[in-house]
């Protein structure tokens, strides 16, 4: 296991982008921050307090669950949970900015737009990420990374929300993952 | 048949714990794509649903099937009168027909008690009882078990009371196996002559009157008196049950002060039920309708999507 971005740069990063979506919407108006479940619900969480840090107020937050969107639903898991979903109001003509905490083959992001246009017909829908790792098998690309790695097959990239706050961390894909959140 | 991969919803003795609440997890996630815009979601694309219903239903095959198309699936309608059926073709002929068509889910209603499992032997499919004569009605049991939960956060502890046709009520069987598995105390109240010769074997206490089983109740769950079942003579007339076993506002006041009603629909107004519980603050029976849709989407996906779905095949099989 290495640790690829502690809770400093993580930190650091993060406001970066911040500053990035607020200076291209010229603010935060009509802006909606919808983290991907459940990775992207953190990273979308600390993403906001930047925001709000950064202009001294806050902005729309939401979640999607995309298992409901999955391309591989009849051959994956045996009993994937479904979890819950919520957008804070309708998208229509809204800048919506998908948050994810790692993207990889870029399959998560697919599903996650088509749940989003679910809600509503966006102005526009971006994408920011903790880590893009490489490794996409679909023509998406992030608006907004914080770090860009090159990770091979063998590896997997896990964001952990730890006492001093999320960090990035590469490890054997065969390592357990993180046990289940319980809402 | 030795295929283990089928995976059947036909009575509720075939729940465990885990996969009842399996299945109501679940539901709580479908619950919210109907207060969506866009009321659909892919999950199903490209699976078949077939409703075979032999028993006339409006509400239950309606839900299955904005069930399934709300999952995407393709739903197909197939009803008693209007099938070869009417033209002397055998049940087994007919599902081995629907068989051949590769379909992923059957819906089943019929008037014969044991027709989901008679059925379930006779296809590749997962079959999901949709009820079979006095046998059992899974998805309506957990969608009231659903509509509990909702209201009273968990079953734990809660009194349950049943009342009136118990006799000729797969709802009343299925309720009174399910709610106690998560927790609940049911209580079964009816006329001595609409309650089962075995209602002990239920393992719930068994009232023939109204009143004892709807004191401090937290749900009261009336049943319909099924006219159509009605044959013989079990009680003088209709007016007579009514004001004898029929929920008034008076009565339901020995319940509990957070009592909700229950009823699994379609009401005789009047008969086991007045207009003003009905209609009251305590009637819950249109949010019984909501949730079945949330549940049915619930079992569909188990049943299409999982390999064991909600309940792995039943001994014997």
């Amino acid at each position: 296991m290495r640790v690829l971005i502690d809770p400093n740069g993580v930190s650091r990063g993060l406001r970066r982008v911040a500053g990035e979506i607020v200076e291209r919407h010229r603010g935060t108006e009509n802006l909606v921050i919808v983290g991907i479940r459940r990775g992207g619900v953190a990273v979308a969480r600390d993403l906001v307090h930047w925001i709000q840090d950064h202009e001294g107020h806050g902005v729309p937050v939401g979640m999607v669950d995309i298992t409901l969107y999955r391309d591989d639903v009849a051959t994956a898991l045996p009993n994937p949970r479904i979890g819950p979903s919520s957008i804070p109001c309708s998208l229509d003509g809204k800048t919506v900015v998908l948050v994810d905490d790692v993207v990889y083959t870029g399959r998560t992001v697919r599903a996650a737009l088509d749940a989003v246009l679910d809600y509503g017909r966006p102005h526009c829908i971006e994408l920011a990420a903790l880590v893009d790792r490489g490794g996409r098998e679909l023509p998406i690309q992030p608006t907004y990374v914080v770090r860009t790695v090159e990770v091979g097959d063998s590896e997997r990239v896990d964001v952990v929300d730890g006492e001093d706050g999320l960090s990035a961390i590469v490890q054997d894909m065969g390592t357990p993952t993180i046990p289940p959140e319980h809402p | 048949m030795t295929d283990s991969h089928v995976r059947h919803l036909l009575q509720v003795k075939d729940l465990d714990r885990t996969a009842a609440e399996r299945i109501l997890d679940t539901a709580r996630a479908f619950e919210e794509v109907a207060r969506r815009p866009i009321k659909k979601v892919p999950t199903l694309r490209g699976k078949t649903v077939v409703n075979l219903f032999y028993e006339a239903s409006t509400r239950t095959r309606t839900s299955f099937e904005l069930a399934g198309k709300r999952l995407s699936a393709d739903v197909v309608n197939v009803g008693g009168s209007s099938s070869s059926t009417s033209k002397g073709e055998t049940l087994s002929d007919t599902v081995r027909t629907i068989d051949a068509m590769h379909p992923d889910v059957i819906v089943v209603r019929h008037a014969a008690s044991g027709a989901a499992e008679y059925v379930a032997r006779r296809t590749r499919a997962a079959i999901v009882n949709a009820g079979d004569g006095l046998h059992q009605h899974p998805t309506q049991a957990l969608l009231d078990a659903f509509t509990i939960l909702s209201h009273k956060g968990s079953l734990k502890g809660l009194t349950v009371a049943i009342c009136g046709d118990i006799l000729h009520s797969r709802v009343a069987r299925s309720n009174a196996e399910l709610l106690p598995l998560l927790g609940a105390n049911v209580r079964l109240a009816g006329p001595a002559t609409l309650l089962p010769h075995d209602a002990d074997a239920l393992g719930c206490p068994v009232f023939d009157r109204l009143e004892p089983a709807l004191e401090g109740a937290d749900v009261v769950m009336m049943l319909r008196i099924q006219r159509e079942r009605l044959g013989g003579a079990f009680f003088p007339t209709l007016r007579e049950y009514s004001r004898v076993y029929g929920l008034n506002r008076k009565r339901l006041e020995l319940a509990h002060p957070d009592a909700i009603v229950m009823h699994p629909g379609p009401l005789n107004r009047g008969v086991e039920i007045s207009d003003d519980v009905a209609d009251g603050p305590s009637s819950v029976i249109l949010e019984q309708v909501e949730a079945g849709v949330a549940v049915r989407m619930a079992v569909l996906y188990l049943s299409a999507n999982e390999p064991e779905g909600p309940v792995s095949r039943p001994a014997g099989l």
